[in-house]
């Protein structure tokens, strides 16, 4: 199957607004919640309480869009795990990676993620971001005061999952900006989250069909 | 000129020594660190910044004007008599009240308390002393324990109602020789004027007593001292004037001259709180007025604390300190060094220069050491209100020291408890090291044995338990004793109140009671999680780091 390099739109406006409000949010919440747990003083524990709150209440809403948004438009495929060309991606970063090899990896249409990064991403939205709001939002109520159903659970139990779910999420972020430094360039990662264009493997069928159907997805249309 | 026998005139010598000491140095720099003699208590009166307080515009009886009134009178029963053909009830209730029968019947736990029968580790017991002690009994001639309880012409009215300032008690009996310069010279109490001046009783009237528990100036709680008769309002919001002036019964409510505030059975968690609209509710409790959701729930801050106050007690973070405002507490008092003389006489060391210029005494001839604390952190401890004593009848066993005079229940599985302040007292004090009991001893009396003029524990002992009929197996000791004073006093404006990270921190304020039944944010006490996270984070960066590092020695390789 022959298949031509084209500037997609691959990242819609709203999935843009989502990642980049998300890493702000995240970054304010790994900052205020270290300053909670005492690893810094650079704010002081009722700001950091404060901000960590308001930063959380924001994080929940944009997360309730988000869900609506991936389950909706059918954005949800690309986080499916696969483990097509799963194997290349992960020898790539063991080996490949140190003899100048090309990044196994095309973005398809159907694929925007590689294979490691789908199963990545797809670990942090079923395992770490749960454990952060299953522990957090409890947390939250406690907080509120209308949390006393939870006693059960225990506040120290809550707080435990709640900070390990923390340091995953700065395992993962490390990762993740690394990662960024590897295949192109880091700005050729780090375009298509802002302009929204990457570039997308298309076969001649898909091509046909978005030029006739979704123009606007094509850059040069 | 008449004969001066020895005796005599050294006891004017005394007399005038102490006169000129404590007088004439007394708001000075230049204050003597030792005195001679023993003038404990000299200086009940004048109260120094107190304010006479306007007459209630609640009040509907001018009593000045009153004929009853007009006189004259000779002495204090006459006046309450006088009193007591108006308010025909005012003696029935009375006599019921704590004030007048020093004796408390705890609900809970059953112990016979009071006044009269508990020894603490201050001065240890009233029982026996009333002679001295009664200058705080709210009745008039109590000598001994045969006083009638029934007889309410020797209520004291006037010590809880007058607003002159000027009325006063001394000891019902003469105390030993040297005991006897204490309240000379004060002038006689004019009755008719102090009787036309009653009201309702100002901080000045509790304050007499309550200000001085323990035998001075804030030696007993840490949060009631002589500064609350005028607090500047960083010591005490409520009973500033430049706050809300309150007086001690604007919080104690009461009727029936029975008011809230029991330090034995107390009010630890009010889930009532403010009552139906307008109505006082009869507890002594911040919730009474406050609600046990206090702060405003338009700040994430505001209702993050309100959640606290099922677990942490009002007091716990708006005293952040007793002992503020220039007047010391007491932490430690060591009985042991009783009896030291100079030229056959007692004296006082006074070495601690407390925050308001004035020299504490830290050595009495008839108390041994003391040691001073101001702008104290107070203990914390879980506390469900009840209080617990080692009574005179309680054994104990000495080997497991020190004894705790009063303990108290509360746990963080029980709903009703919160985490409170206390001052906590500790005394070296004598025993019954025969019947491992504490012991009553004589300290006041113009005779051989009392304490306070002889210095000798043996006789002190031997008589104060025979007065009081206690078996006592002759031979005494010494054993550390522990006190606990809740603290509800000298609450701090808002700002004033301790700040998140006191206690959410490394080494808070009560990183103690973060034990696993209680989970304090901040403290980072689990080493475990601590160690993983470093690892977690500082592993993945050194992994990265030596990934990149990798592609950068291959990219070169490849270069060359």
């Amino acid at each position: 199957m022959s298949t031509q390099t084209i500037k997609l739109m691959v990242f819609k406006r709203f999935e843009r607004i989502w990642h980049w409000s998300q890493m702000a949010l995240i970054f304010t919440l790994l900052f205020s919640g270290s300053a909670i747990y005492g690893v810094h003083h650079l704010v002081d524990f009722a700001n950091a309480v404060t901000i960590h709150t308001w930063a959380a209440l924001s994080l929940i809403i944009i997360w309730l869009f988000a869900t609506f948004w991936l389950l909706t438009t059918g954005q949800w495929r690309h986080y499916m795990p696969t483990t097509k060309n799963l194997a290349q991606v992960a020898r790539f970063y063991a080996f490949g990676i140190f003899k100048g090899e090309e990044h196994p990896y095309r973005k398809t249409y159907r694929r925007k993620h590689n294979p490691l990064q789908a199963i990545t991403y797809l670990l942090v939205k079923t395992i770490i971001f749960p454990a952060i709001w299953l522990s957090g939002i409890p947390y939250l109520l406690i907080s509120f005061g209308i949390g006393g159903f939870l006693n059960d659970w225990g506040l120290a139990n809550i707080a435990l999952i709640h900070t390990i779910a923390a340091i995953a999420i700065s395992v993962f972020i490390i990762a993740h900006i690394y990662l960024l430094t590897t295949g192109h360039s880091f700005s050729a990662h780090v375009r298509p989250m802002i302009t929204g264009y990457d570039d997308v493997q298309l076969t001649a069928e898909e091509l046909a069909y978005l030029k006739a159907d979704e123009p606007d997805l094509l850059k040069d249309h | 000129m008449p004969f001066l026998s020895h005796a005599h005139l050294k006891q004017v010598i005394v007399f005038l020594v102490t006169f000129f000491l404590t007088n004439a140095f007394a708001s000075n720099s230049t204050e003597p660190n030792v005195e001679l003699g023993i003038s404990e208590y000299s200086k009940i009166t004048p109260i120094k910044g107190a304010t006479i307080p306007k007459p209630s515009r609640k009040s509907t009886t001018d009593h000045s004007q009153l004929e009853a009134l007009k006189g004259p009178f000779s002495s204090g029963p006459e006046v309450t008599k006088a009193c007591l053909e108006c308010h025909n009830k005012a003696g029935h209730q009375f006599i019921k009240n704590k004030h007048w029968t020093w004796d408390y019947k705890h609900p809970k736990t059953g112990q016979h308390l009071g006044k009269s029968v508990l020894i603490n580790n201050f001065c240890t017991n009233a029982r026996g002393n009333e002679g001295m002690c009664a200058q705080c009994h709210a009745g008039y001639n109590m000598t001994d324990t045969t006083f009638d309880f029934s007889n309410e012409n020797n209520i004291d009215c006037l010590v809880c109602h007058e607003s002159t300032g000027t009325y006063y008690k001394t000891p019902t009996t003469k105390g030993n020789e040297a005991c006897s310069i204490m309240f000379a010279g004060k002038p006689a109490i004019e009755w008719e004027k102090v009787a036309q001046s009653v009201t309702m009783p100002s901080r000045n009237n509790c304050g007499k007593c309550h200000f001085y528990g323990g035998g001075g100036d804030n030696v007993k709680h840490g949060d009631l001292s002589s500064v609350l008769f005028d607090p500047p309002k960083e010591v005490d919001v409520h009973m500033s004037r430049q706050g809300e002036n309150f007086s001690c019964v604007t919080c104690h409510v009461g009727e029936a001259h029975e008011w809230s505030g029991s330090r034995y059975a107390m009010t630890v968690s009010d889930d009532i709180g403010v009552g139906k609209p307008g109505m006082p509710r009869e507890t002594a409790s911040c919730e009474s007025c406050h609600s046990a959701k206090p702060h405003p729930l338009n700040t994430i801050m505001g209702i993050k604390l309100n959640s606290h106050t099922s677990k942490i007690a009002c007091e716990t973070c708006h005293i952040p300190e007793i002992a503020r405002g220039g007047v010391a507490t007491e932490v430690d008092w060591d009985w042991r060094t009783m009896g030291k003389l100079k030229n056959g006489e007692g004296f006082k060391l006074k070495e601690y220069t407390q925050g308001n210029g004035h020299h504490r005494a830290t050595y009495k001839s008839i108390k041994g050491n003391f040691t001073y604390a101001e702008n104290l952190k107070p203990m914390y401890a879980w506390f469900d209100g009840t209080m617990t004593y080692t009574t005179i009848d309680t054994k104990f066993d000495p080997n497991k020291g020190p004894i705790n005079i009063n303990h108290f229940s509360g746990s963080a599985d029980d709903p009703k408890s919160r985490i409170y302040p206390f001052k906590r007292m500790h005394t070296t004090q004598p025993y019954d090291k025969g019947n491992n009991t504490l012991v009553y001893m004589s300290l006041w009396g113009n005779d051989d044995a009392a304490l306070w003029g002889n210095y000798d524990f043996a006789k002190a002992i031997a008589a104060g338990m025979k007065k009081n009929n206690i078996a006592y197996s002759g031979e005494w000791g010494f054993i550390e004793t522990l006190s606990f004073w809740p603290v509800n006093h000298m609450v701090a404006p808002k700002e004033g109140a301790m700040t998140c990270s006191q206690c959410h921190s490394k080494k808070g304020r009560l990183s103690q009671l973060d034990d696993g039944s209680l989970y304090i944010p901040g403290t980072q006490k689990n080493q475990l999680l601590n160690i993983i996270g470093l690892l977690a984070i500082f592993g993945t960066l050194a992994g990265v780091l030596g990934h990149g590092a990798l592609r950068i020695v291959a990219t070169r390789m490849r270069k060359k």
